[in-house]
């Protein structure tokens, strides 16, 4: 049985649609983002399944059980969730043991008890020797510890992360997505993670829910989201892409400078001009016309930039117009203007909407 | 994507309201109204009634109306009152400015001292400056003049305060640390960077103040200059002091006649409305001008903030300072004490001159003064205990939209803002003096019109400290399974209790010395300090009252001491103190 569904959500504030029609099943255990651009909907609906908005329409259930409808609402403080919000919302008058230790505290257990989970869990977050510090008087990073511990100690039905790393700086940012990623394989707590970061989403999740205006754009694993984008706006959130034009003109589908054979290209059957896309990291650049099964295209060199991890070229076909990006290993170098062969794997071209 | 953030924004601010609508919030709803009618909407709606009916009879008439403004004097009144608040706003502009421009912007030296001595200056009752400046500038027997006589020789001096330059100029002295609270205010808000940008393009220090610096800090200015104006026109103590003697009246006088024996309250109400209307009108006005956008309000984050460097001109402008401060701290205090230890204060510093008699009168002998000091700091701290747990609450209602419409319910809280102090208690009056309540002349009247006088305050407060509590610590609290009472109970009392000691303070202080609202209320087990000062000061007894005055500014310190220690030195001086 699936642990959280969500059916055909809505939420509306005056004639503002913030969420649309929103449908989603967790499995327990399982770990999903909800990805978008800011203002997509996806803290309000996070705040749906926290139970902090009743939806306009549609139902949110848990373990079977009805927890919202537009007529009523579990409040908050009876779904046995936890949440870590954008502010970690760290209590400033309590030391780090007594934040830990509130929702324990609630649940009536004795001050035994409490200390031993506390102490258990803040080895885990491997804060133990800050247990009687103030929150002032913690690093960002060490606060956003405290806010996991805080949260996974009440052992939680469903967790709920609003944006948590996104105050972090870059370095840190970086270590805390493993580190959320390490506690969710440890304990396997249902989890739904807010984030605008794509990399971010990437590194914990199970599955991604990418948002925009309101709705489901895709929902996939973060591999099949990145290599098989359904529809323009995910392609281009998720990863840098090149979308390319493609006519069907026989059983060929012919692009800028390039065709390929309709077979190998996916979802390439309808009639007029459709839209592509082709992740630079798909196609390969060579000196030599490459022998592989891939298409050889000859193409000039006409831009690039160097970005220590890769290369970016933009390389334009002979017999086309506009320049495709490309990403190469750091150590292959082509001059500006010099030409140089195409070589595009066919299966990485995506139709997309 | 900048719209549907801040969609998003707002969306969020209603999702709590939701959520909150199952509470039991609507008897707190029912609960807060109910006080909210006690305080501000009856008083306000009998003021009005009262000035329609006829005594006795409670019929519809206009005829108070036509009493209250048939005669040529009562007319005269209400231009006197316009022509004090411009003298005075402009008069204090003077002062202020200057002062404030010095302290927040230049290397002025005695920066801080400075600061102190307007501190020292807001916190001196203007009933206390104007007896101090009866004893400076009284004709004759005035130290000025006799100083003056004795520099000279002549037979007279030329000061005298009993006129109505003289009363422009006491209160001016003891309302213009409003003017220099908004321009201070406003003026550490513009950042070096925009002065160094007119600096860079030629101009210089003089030009860049007049072209840059000051229109920048225009509005605040112009806001402080109308509180100023108001805070004239609404002041009851020294116009009784001095104007009265002068023989001419201003509308609070005149109030406080249509008060006298017999009172006529309806007359009162009637010739309240000007009053009201102006301070209305004003107050409109004033956050016009500040609310405007793209002034120094928005410059917050715009860097560091050089002092100008004034070279051997700071020395001019800390004399300007010193001057000011003498006119409205040094003198008057001197003399202040120096007529508290007298037996007479015309004989002068001799030394048999001195004695501690006058404070142990007042202190012990005197039937009512010791017992007027303990009514005014019981009256203050309930009113100001009151005022802070009622706006905290509305705040909270507010600031988490708990209820619908409930902006309304923070418009009543601020609304007595716009009530000048003799007004209110007309209102008070009308309200609560008649049967069945009778409460005139109770401490329970007294208690309910400071704590309304001090409401706009508390919620200022309570509001600003709120919205610096991120709801998240709430909600935090609430996904963990506590409930709304607990967040209150654990997290939002405990994080605010700084704050709302601050508030405390801020109406506890002015409180205890609130004269404009007392008058008209007071009856004669429940006279307060500013009450007793004012009577002795019709008697004359000058020792009695300087001594009385500075045992009051004596108790004060403790608390004020206690407030910078808790929450900064400045506490006292800052936009949401007034």
């Amino acid at each position: 049985m699936s642990k959280l569904v969500l059916k055909n959500v809505s939420r509306r504030y005056g004639t503002f649609k913030a969420v649309a029609d929103f449908s989603l099943e967790l499995a327990k255990g399982e770990f999903v983002s909800l990805l978008g651009p800011s203002g997509c909907g996806k803290t309000t609906t996070l705040r749906m399944i926290a139970g902090f908005a009743p939806p306009s329409t549609g139902t949110i259930e848990m373990d079977g059980q009805q927890i919202s409808s537009p007529s009523g609402v579990v409040p908050p403080e009876r779904r046995r969730m936890s949440m870590i919000f954008q502010s970690y919302a760290i209590w400033p008058n309590m030391t780090v043991g007594e934040n830990v230790g509130f929702g324990l505290q609630v649940r009536k257990m004795s001050r035994a008890e409490i200390d031993r989970r506390v102490d258990a869990i803040l080895d885990v977050v491997q804060m133990r020797n800050l247990k009687g510090r103030y929150p002032a008087e913690l690093s960002g990073g060490q606060q956003q510890r405290v806010a996991l511990a805080r949260a996974i100690v009440v052992e939680p039905e469903v967790l709920l992360l609003d944006e948590p790393l996104s105050n972090l700086d870059a370095n840190l940012r970086e270590e805390m997505r493993f580190e959320i990623r390490r506690l969710h394989d440890e304990f396997k707590i249902t989890t739904v993670y807010v984030t605008h970061d794509q990399s971010e989403a990437m590194v914990t999740s199970d599955r991604i829910v990418v948002m925009n205006k309101g709705r489901i754009e895709q929902v996939d694993a973060p591999h099949v989201l990145y290599g098989r984008p359904r529809s323009r706006f995910v392609a281009g959130f998720i990863g840098r892409t090149n979308f390319l034009e493609g006519t069907r003109n026989g059983s060929d589908v012919r692009f800028d400078g390039f065709t390929a054979p309709a077979v190998a290209v996916e979802g390439a059957n309808g009639p007029g001009e459709l839209l592509y896309s082709l992740r630079p990291q798909a196609v390969g650049l060579t000196t030599r016309k490459p022998g592989g099964p891939g298409l050889a295209v000859e193409a000039e060199i006409t831009g690039r930039a160097y970005l220590g991890e890769y290369w970016d070229y933009q390389v334009r076909p002979l017999g086309g117009a506009k320049p495709i990006r490309v990403s190469t290993a750091p150590t292959s170098i082509f001059e500006v203007g010099s030409h140089a062969w195409l070589e595009i794997n066919p299966a990485a071209i995506v139709r997309v909407e | 994507m900048a719209v549907t953030g801040t969609v998003a924004v707002e969306a969020s601010a209603a999702v709590v309201s939701r959520a909150g609508r199952w509470d039991t919030t609507w008897l707190l709803w029912i609960a807060v109204i109910a006080v909210l009618l006690v305080l501000v909407v009856s008083p306000f709606v009998y003021l009005v009634l009262t000035s329609f009916q006829a005594e006795r009879t409670g019929d519809f008439t206009l005829s108070n109306y036509a009493t209250a403004y048939g005669r040529a004097r009562y007319i005269d009144a209400l231009f006197n009152s316009l022509k004090l608040g411009v003298g005075v706003a402009a008069l204090a502009g003077l002062f202020a400015i200057p002062l404030a421009w010095a302290v927040a912007r230049t290397d002025m030296p005695g920066r801080g001292f400075t600061r102190m001595l307007v501190l020292a200056t807001f916190i001196t009752p203007p009933y206390t400056g104007a007896v101090a400046w009866i004893l400076l500038a009284a004709p004759n027997a005035g130290w000025l003049n006799r100083f003056y006589m004795f520099v000279t020789g002549a037979e007279a001096g030329p000061f005298n305060i009993y006129s109505f330059t003289g009363l422009v100029v006491v209160i001016a002295l003891y309302s213009f640390p409003y003017i220099f609270i908004f321009t201070t205010a406003a003026l550490e808000l513009v950042s070096s960077e925009m002065e160094d940008a007119a600096n860079i393009l030629g101009a210089g220090t003089w030009r860049t103040m007049r072209r840059v610096t000051l229109p920048l800090a225009l509005p605040a200015i112009m806001g402080g200059l109308i509180i100023c104006f108001l805070e004239a026109i609404a002041l009851f103590a020294s116009p009784a002091m001095i104007a009265i003697p002068a023989r001419f009246n201003v509308v609070t006088t005149q109030l406080y006649q249509f008060f006298g024996n017999p009172v006529r309250v309806e007359v009162a109400a009637a010739y309240a409305m000007p009053l009201l209307g102006v301070t209305v009108l004003l107050i409109l006005v004033q956050r016009l001008i500040t609310a405007r956008k793209g002034f120094a309000t928005l410059t917050g984050k715009g860097g560091e903030r050089r002092p100008i460097r004034l070279g051997p001109w700071r020395w001019v402008v800390f004399g300007y300072a010193m001057l000011v401060a003498s006119l409205s701290v040094f003198l008057p205090y001197i003399f202040l004490v120096q007529s508290s230890l007298a037996r007479a204060w015309g004989r002068g510093f001799s030394l048999d001159n001195i004695t501690l008699r006058n404070f142990d009168f007042v202190l012990f002998e005197h039937t009512t003064a010791a017992q007027s000091v303990i009514n005014s700091f019981i009256y203050a701290s309930a009113s100001a205990t009151a005022a802070v747990l009622i706006t905290l609450g509305i705040a909270y209602i507010v600031t988490r939209r708990l209820v619908p419409f409930a902006e309304v319910l923070g418009f009543l809280c601020v609304a007595p803002f716009v009530i000048p102090g003799v007004v209110l208690a007309i209102g008070f009056y009308a309200a609560y003096a008649p049967p069945p309540l009778s409460l005139y002349g109770t401490a329970l009247i007294l208690i309910l019109a400071f704590t309304t006088r001090f409401l706009p305050i508390g919620y200022v407060n309570a509001s600003a400290a709120l919205r610096s509590l991120n709801p998240e610590m709430e909600e935090a609290v609430r996904v963990l399974g506590g409930s709304r009472l607990m967040a209150l109970r654990r997290v939002v009392a405990p994080l605010l209790k700084r704050s709302l000691l601050g508030a405390w303070l801020l109406i506890f202080i002015p409180a205890t010395r609130e004269l404009s609202s007392a008058i008209f209320l007071y009856g004669p087990n429940t006279k307060v300090a500013s009450v007793m000062i004012f009577d002795m000061s019709e008697e004359g007894n000058f020792e009695y009252l300087s001594a009385l005055a500075l045992i009051l500014q004596v108790l004060i310190l403790p608390l004020l001491w206690f407030g910078q220690r808790a929450l900064g030195r400045d506490f006292m001086l800052r936009r949401t103190a007034t």
